[in-house]
């Protein structure tokens, strides 16, 4: 993957830019020893590095204001940093850069039932914001799997899903205002409590925006009363068209469940043999879990299996307990980490329309053959969010490679079905140079441009989301 | 002009020199009319893709709104966001297009659970002003690839761009519906009681309160057992004073609050204004006891009928406003009101990033007038 060539001359200045730093934050909040900045060198797509020229921790929106403004006038480059568990490389540095990380900005501001919002600075873990509201009864609604560790800035700048989009939204749907700061220091406040934006949407086009736009330091979510219980069913099937065909059929009889989530033959077989979850061992497992009292759990999952049955399931096992619904999700969450115990792995996120399953899951079967790397298909059914799972070694000289080639092919496929090459986890450095797949040159010249009024110098997290060679121009200016 | 396909309204738009006013069926435009070469939408139009399993329907940007509603009603199916028909409020008698109201994010009373307008829409084809042809989301529900333009576009009224084609993330129509009905509430006590019922676990899809008659009113809907159950839970949890609307009775209501009928025809200015549902008594304290006013989105969302007088108490509004946290648009009677700006004054910052983006869509300044 390449990356921009560092600014020798910002790199050779390093000393004038700790010294600028270091006079808007406190000593412990400005990290320039070549040591301790190797802290920062990666998100989770550990497979690139670079350590940066420095990283800073701003407790305050003054202090990032600060330390923008600096930056800003001494032309260096920035990347935000939320919790830095980007599978797309979003947070990954430059050796030119500041990196700017948000650690520190993690309280709750305001909590307000009434008006059912939280407001939270942009550090928070997504976990912890449901941690603030759920004793109250309510929770924070999207839930990507890096919950635990994941912070809302990092959410935003993704517009990170999860498992229960479906029926809930991901970010954006549940993202009311934030704070922002602009690369010039400019602190903004878009959007509150209220549930529109006055003029134009620029709340939607800051959410996803990859952290190019601004630095987010506060935010106004929705927080959502919790249901009264949940409950899954386990279907297995022994063909994945079949199993399509029941999704689609569950859909268009009326019932929204909360979750849909499929697993292939593979990740059956590796989960099964990793967590112990008692799954049958078939060719496709869907597990639909519904909501509400035990007496609605009930009316719908009695449609669910009805429609499961008509396609002749292998497997049909009703949760009828706590306990049970544990379990039957207990694979299911365990799924990336019994393939860690296999091989290394490379995780995608294409997104499909979900009539086209059974095509991408035959197509993607075949290329495994071809490039001769295992895959394993686990994903969100429901809105078609796809997560092969490519093994491979990373000690194998060109394996890496290998991957990443059969990588670029399974979302070339899903944007050739009409999909797309990302449904959660974002473009960062990962999936960059395959923006040209989906979309045409002046359909990004037209994201350019709103970076162009947001960012006019390009020096905030540039070298990500779109081809290098589509903005030199604008990188060198 | 009346181009039929993408690539004429894309020349038509190259060449350009001068104002264009685009036009769907005219029934959400709102603010003088600016003038401009009309630009007849009407000409993109029809339903490209359909698939109910995927919940997703894609069509052009003049396709009637009505033929999309029915298409999709014929699958049990439906557009989350409940579209309101503002015709009688406006009096218009044009015919709403799909492009129309993506342009407008016209969200209805479901807004509170099911997201606005831009929520559902999931992808669009749209005519920049220098004539090209951008694309920008698609047809699946989860997208973050590159830049969201589609919530940019959703509600900028034209003013980015000429929308040719338009995504929608669709939803199955529930079997039943219910409403809980109450009179004789306070602004202040009415914002409780749809605060307590939307903090509940009960999916409330409808919360709006009425002035004239203080009318507080909960929707429920879903399968039959569910909607039962839970209309049952919430009369517990509310108290005494309750009535149950029947489902027909209960659409019949939801179709008023959301069209705002109670102020068709009726003389007066019409403002709309977006809160933080809880300042909603705030608001119509500002406005005076006197101005009937209706209350959806749980407060956040009030719909005030004022005197054409002086400046339709926009200064008190907007006043308040600027403490509060919020915004006002004029709907309706500009025309007779003194110097009172339709849309919202915005924050010199973020006027200076929209003028930018408008800049850089749309050089020529072929889209000025905001229409819909």
């Amino acid at each position: 993957m390449e990356m921009p060539i560092a600014n020798a001359a910002i790199v050779a200045g390093k000393p004038a830019i700790v010294a600028a730093l270091l006079e808007v934050l406190p000593p412990d909040a400005v990290i320039f020893d070549e040591a301790e900045v190797r802290a920062y060198e990666c998100d989770a797509l550990t497979a690139y590095r670079c350590p940066p020229l420095a990283a800073v921790l701003p407790s305050t929106t003054a202090e990032v204001s600060a330390v923008l403004k600096i930056c800003h006038r001494m032309g260096v480059p920035v990347v935000p940093r939320g919790s830095g568990t980007s599978l797309a490389g979003g947070a990954l540095p430059t050796a030119d850069c500041v990196i700017l990380g948000v650690a520190k900005l993690n309280d709750v501001l305001e909590t307000d039932y009434d008006n059912r919002f939280i407001k939270v600075q942009s550090g928070r873990t997504n976990l912890s914001v449901t941690g603030a509201v759920e004793s109250d009864g309510f929770f924070y609604a999207p839930d990507p799997s890096s919950q635990l560790a994941c912070a809302i800035a990092g959410n935003i700048a993704m517009n990170s899903g999860g498992a229960h989009c479906l029926k809930y939204g991901v970010t954006t749907n549940n993202l009311l205002g934030v704070t922002i700061v602009l690369m010039d220091g400019t602190v903004l406040e878009i959007g509150g409590a209220y549930l529109d934006a006055p003029g134009l949407d620029l709340l939607g086009v800051i959410c996803g925006s990859e952290g190019q736009l601004g630095v987010v330091t506060e935010a106004v979510l929705r927080i959502l009363p919790k249901p009264e219980g949940a409950r899954p069913v386990l279907i297995g099937y022994d063909s994945n068209e079949v199993a399509g065909e029941c999704v689609s059929d569950i859909i268009k009889a009326g019932i929204l469940p909360v979750a849909i989530e499929f697993m292939d033959r593979p990740c059956i077989e590796a989960t099964e043999a990793f967590a112990k979850a008692g799954y049958p061992m078939c060719e496709a497992l869907l597990i639909v879990e519904v909501e509400g009292s035990a007496t609605e759990i009930d009316e719908q999952l009695a449609l669910i299996t009805e429609i499961a049955r008509r396609h002749n399931p292998v497997e049909l096992r009703q949760s009828q307990s706590e306990e049970e619904s544990k379990k039957i999700w207990l694979g299911r969450k365990s799924a990336f980490g019994a393939m860690g115990q296999i091989n290394d792995y490379m995780c995608l996120d294409g997104t499909i329309p979900v009539s086209a399953l059974p095509l991408v899951l035959r197509r993607i079967g075949e290329m495994s053959k071809q490039y001769g790397l295992d895959v394993a298909n686990v994903f969100h059914a429901g809105d078609g969010n796809m997560h092969p799972l490519i093994l491979f070694d990373a000690n194998k000289p060109g394996d890496l490679e290998l991957c990443e080639a059969m990588g670029a092919d399974i979302l070339k496929l899903c944007v050739e079905v009409g999909g797309c090459l990302t449904g959660e986890h974002g473009v960062g450095i990962e999936k960059r140079d395959l923006m040209h797949v989906q979309f045409e040159p002046q359909d990004m010249e037209m994201q350019l441009r709103v970076k162009d009024v947001f960012d006019p110098k390009w020096l905030l997290n540039s070298a990500k989301v779109f081809p290098l060679d589509v903005t030199a121009g604008r990188r060198a200016g | 002009m009346r181009p039929t396909s993408e690539a004429e309204l894309a020349e038509i738009i190259r060449t350009a020199t001068g104002p264009l006013a685009i036009e769907g069926g005219d029934t959400r435009r709102i603010g003088p009319s600016g003038g401009g070469a009309p630009l007849d939408m009407t000409g993109l139009a029809g339903i490209s893709l359909y698939e109910p399993g995927a919940l997703t329907v894609v069509a052009g940007a003049g396709t009637p709104l009505a033929q999309v509603e029915a298409a999709l009603a014929a699958e049990g199916q439906r557009l989350p966001f409940e579209v309101p028909d503002l015709r009688g409020l406006l009096g218009r008698n044009g015919v709403s297009t799909i492009g129309g109201v993506a342009s407008a994010n016209a969200s209805g009373p479901r807004r509170i659970q099911a997201g606005a307008c831009r929520d559902s829409l999931i992808g669009i084809r749209f005519v920049s002003g220098e004539g090209n042809v951008i694309k920008n989301g698609g047809r699946v529900m989860k997208n973050v690839t590159g830049y969201d333009l589609v919530k940019l576009l959703a509600g900028a009224r034209g003013s980015l761009g000429v929308l040719s084609e338009v995504s929608f993330k669709v939803l199955p129509r529930p079997e039943t519906e219910a409403t809980l009905l109450c009179r004789g509430l306070t602004p202040a006590q009415a914002a409780a009681a749809m605060a307590k019922a939307l903090g509940s676990p009960f999916e409330v899809t409808g919360a709006a309160y009425e002035t004239q008659g203080t009318v507080t009113a909960l929707r429920i809907e879903g399968m039959e057992g569910s909607v039962g159950y839970r209309r049952a839970e919430l009369a517990r949890l509310l108290g005494a004073g309750w009535d149950v609307l029947d489902p027909a009775a209960s659409a019949a209501h939801w179709g008023a609050v959301r069209d705002v009928s109670a102020f068709a025809g009726v003389e007066g200015a019409v403002w709309r204004i977006s809160v933080k549902p809880g300042d909603m008594p705030a608001v119509l304290a500002a406005l005076g006891a006197d101005v009937p006013a209706i209350c959806d989105w749980g407060g956040g969302l009030i719909w005030a009928l004022v005197p054409l007088a002086g400046d339709g108490k926009a200064a008190p509004l907007r006043g308040l406003l600027a403490q509060i946290g919020g915004h006002a648009t004029l709907m309706r009677g500009h025309e007779h009101l003194a110097d009172v700006p339709v849309f919202h004054p915005e924050p010199a910052a973020l006027a200076a990033l929209s003028e930018g983006l408008r800049r850089k869509f749309d050089p020529k300044g072929l889209f000025s007038q905001r229409s819909a």
